[in-house]
């Protein structure tokens, strides 16, 4: 018995980004073609609601709605909150106030930021207006913002900086000059700490030094390598550790012939499943040492290490005459 | 009865989906599903006022980047001030979202339920979204193809199948695909030798022996008995319906030959009164997404014995005019929404024993299997669908 030993969980940054695609539909792809060219469109609903953003379909009776209507570029802040640091991405990067803002005109209203010196400058129902990106792309972010405005509702002394303000709203066919925006690239990213947790800790840290720890579960015996702190197929806690290999039998493979975009490997190389000597199920890796083409099931591996890696950069041949298939049939 | 309630029966009286290609850059993801679920609507006879719940699914959120889709797909799908449940058991996900709303009209919770899968493929890239970077570990050193290869190379190793019959399963299905007017790869000129001389990706994986990338939906409305009875055409009736599941890696785990996969298979047989499937299933549609799955899961499902599979593909027994025909519609090897391409399985299932498959129809089919999966093998779900009404 070799009780696992307590230690800190390893922890690291995780950050996945990606640049989403966006097709937009004809409705979307108006409403964004109109911010280009300072146009605010909304979409009128069964119910004679102007809806801004706009929607594809009501949400009340679930009709396609199509019915395009422009509103004014001033409105009134129907409720706030003051964001005191803004993160990267947002759309200002001193403190701002997110605002749901009811543009004049419309019966719905659009969340946006309001740039306000503070949160004592902020209300509900206060007057704002948009203030527009001096570059505008087809974008949400071409409304770069809103500001404060004096001026009672489609009052004329709020066009100074646009055209088209009007308290009651003006049908649209959503046609504009230039090509129409139907598509937008969205970028996604999400910042993680990740720990893998106490157990795949263990074995890292074993693994840094070059022994491969996995952990017997109590009932059935079998070694899971990497462990995961429980057998999932008991359901109960592992926490007695036994080293396997360092050698072990290539149980099946395959020969990779395209090259994957994030590795730095030359194709074509063999990805297999290798059982280690006293493991309960097989583990992944690269087997090289050898031709691809000469690679098989039953081939007698050993792990190569590079230097300060984390995990064996491959797998070669050991020189063993290859496994009997009936000794990893299991394992495959 | 003993004291017990019985089921509610369970019908297929509507069936939508879009025609699927690799990108639809003309709708949005609301768009998309739309398509399908009006199309559902209008052969079902229903509007959306008639719909009493909506029951959706789709692969993961980082397929499209959009977290919850359900919630901006509200509106689209008429679900407004009614119950709108989402489902997620990763490539499985349409199978399981059927079944889920069968179940809720099953158990008379709701009478009538449309439910829809989908997956807009074209705004992301499932590869990135199922290979991000974890810290510590070593990266995946191949993509889905390269995930599953190494369990076809051991189904070959244990049960001795000759080379060729991946690219026989691969010609059968592009071929059917020509007849199913909704699939994406239609390839006119498709013949084996061009099969076989696609390039080996992850071999013994050839390119031509892999699923495409689809934007598509497909929607189904579910009814009880008295929603079948108005129906305008005859409606696919659930005899069974199964879900298992089990961890992608355990030590033990068949990965040529799930478990779970043949629990599931059995479930559903007992339900619906099966003892010989191979026999009494007239078609079956399953979740092929690299051709080496067909002789796999024909074993795994029980339609052949172990190590028998790939003689009854070799045999043409599973061709579109052969006694048990495996993917009529082309399958997910034509076809790949992610999150839709199990529901179309379902789906699929059903237009046969209606007799609305068009020309991929199984001439006489009156029992039909619907199979999915998803996950490294870990989630699998079915439904057996007959044209008459179970025996309560």
């Amino acid at each position: 018995m070799n009780p696992a030993p307590a230690q800190e969980a390893l922890h690291a940054p995780l950050v996945v980004e990606f640049p989403f695609t966006r097709s937009l539909g004809p409705v979307q792809s108006a409403f964004l073609t109109g911010l280009r060219e300072r146009t605010v469109l909304g979409v009128r609903a069964g119910d004679g609601r102007v809806l801004v953003p706009p929607a594809e379909y009501d949400p009340v009776t679930a009709e396609e709605i199509r019915d395009l209507a422009e509103v004014g570029q001033t409105g009134t802040v129907t409720t706030w909150s003051w964001n005191p640091a803004p993160r990267r991405g947002q759309p200002l990067a001193r403190p701002f106030a997110w605002v749901l803002v009811r543009l004049d005109g419309a019966d719905s209203a659009l969340l946006h930021a309001l740039d306000a010196p503070g949160p004592d400058a902020v209300r509900t129902g206060m007057r704002v207006r948009i203030r527009w990106a001096a570059e505008r792309k087809g974008e949400i972010t071409d409304i770069a913002c809103f500001e404060p405005h004096e001026g009672p509702e489609g009052g004329a002394e709020a066009g100074a900086d646009g055209p088209g303000e009007r308290a009651q709203p003006r049908a649209h066919d959503g046609q504009f000059p230039g090509e129409a925006v139907t598509g937008i690239t969205a970028p996604a990213r999400l910042d993680y700490v990740y720990t893998p947790g106490r157990a795949q800790t263990r074995y890292l840290n074993a693994l840094a030094g070059h022994h491969t720890l996995g952990e017997r579960c109590p009932e059935c015996r079998k070694v899971y390598v990497p462990p995961r702190g429980a057998c999932p197929t008991c359901g109960v806690a592992t926490d007695e550790q036994v080293e396997v290999g360092p050698s072990g039998t290539v149980t099946s493979f395959c020969i990779v012939n395209i090259k994957a975009k994030n590795l730095d490997i030359e194709v074509p190389y063999v990805y297999g499943h290798i059982a280690l000597d006293g493991a309960g199920l097989a583990l992944h890796g690269r087997i090289a040492g050898l031709p691809y083409d000469q690679v098989r099931m039953g081939l007698r591996v050993e792990p190569v290490w590079a230097e300060g890696g984390r995990y064996p950069d491959h797998y070669r041949p050991t020189g063993e005459p290859d496994a009997d298939y009936d000794t990893y049939k299991e394992l495959l | 009865m003993n004291g017990t309630v019985s089921k509610e029966p369970v019908a297929v009286v509507g069936i939508g989906q879009t025609r699927h290609v690799a990108a639809r850059r003309d709708v949005s993801i609301a768009g998309l599903v739309r398509e399908a679920a009006v199309r559902a609507l209008e052969d079902a006879g229903l509007t959306w006022a008639d719909i009493d719940a909506v029951v959706i699914g789709k692969a993961p959120d980082f397929f499209e980047g959009v977290m919850m889709p359900e919630l901006y797909l509200a509106d689209a799908l008429g679900a407004v001030g009614k119950p709108m449940l989402r489902v997620h058991t990763a490539g499985s996900v349409g199978g399981s979202t059927a079944l889920v709303a069968s179940n809720l009209v099953s158990a008379r919770v709701h009478r009538t339920v449309l439910t829809l899968a989908f997956e807009k493929q074209s705004e992301s890239n499932a590869m990135w979204g199922l290979s991000l970077p974890v810290p510590f570990q070593q990266p995946l050193l191949a993509g889905a193809g390269g995930f599953f290869a190494p369990h076809v190379r051991a189904y070959m190793h244990r049960t001795a199948a000759p080379d060729h019959i991946g690219s026989l399963v691969a010609f059968k299905d592009r071929r059917n695909a020509l007849k199913n007017p909704y699939a994406h790869l239609h390839e006119e000129d498709i013949t084996l030798e061009k099969v076989r001389a696609s390039p080996m990706l992850w071999d013994p994986i050839r390119y031509s022996e892999t699923c495409p990338s689809s934007d598509g939906a497909c929607a189904m409305v579910l009814t009880d008995r008295e929603g079948a009875g108005r129906a305008p055409h005859p409606p696919a009736w659930v005899h069974g319906g199964a879900m298992r599941s089990e961890p992608t890696l355990f030590a033990g785990k068949d990965a040529v030959s799930p478990r779970a996969g043949s629990d599931c298979a059995a479930d559903v047989y007992r339900q619906a009164g099966i003892t010989d499937p191979r026999r009494e299933i007239d078609a079956v549609e399953m979740y092929v997404p690299f051709s080496w799955y067909e002789p796999m899961w024909l074993e795994n499902l029980g339609f052949a014995e172990e190590g028998e599979g790939w003689k009854l593909t070799e045999s043409g027994a599973t061709e579109l005019d052969g006694d048990l025909p495996v993917n009529p519609s082309g399958g997910v090897l034509s076809t790949n929404p992610i999150g839709a391409s199990g529901m179309l399985r379902f789906a699929e299932a059903a237009l046969q024993v209606r007799g609305q498959a068009g020309d991929h129809q199984v001439e006489g089919a009156r029992k039909a299997l619907g199979h999915a999966y998803g996950g490294g093998s870990q989630f699998f779900s079915m439904w057996l669908v007959g044209a008459e009404p179970p025996a309560s």
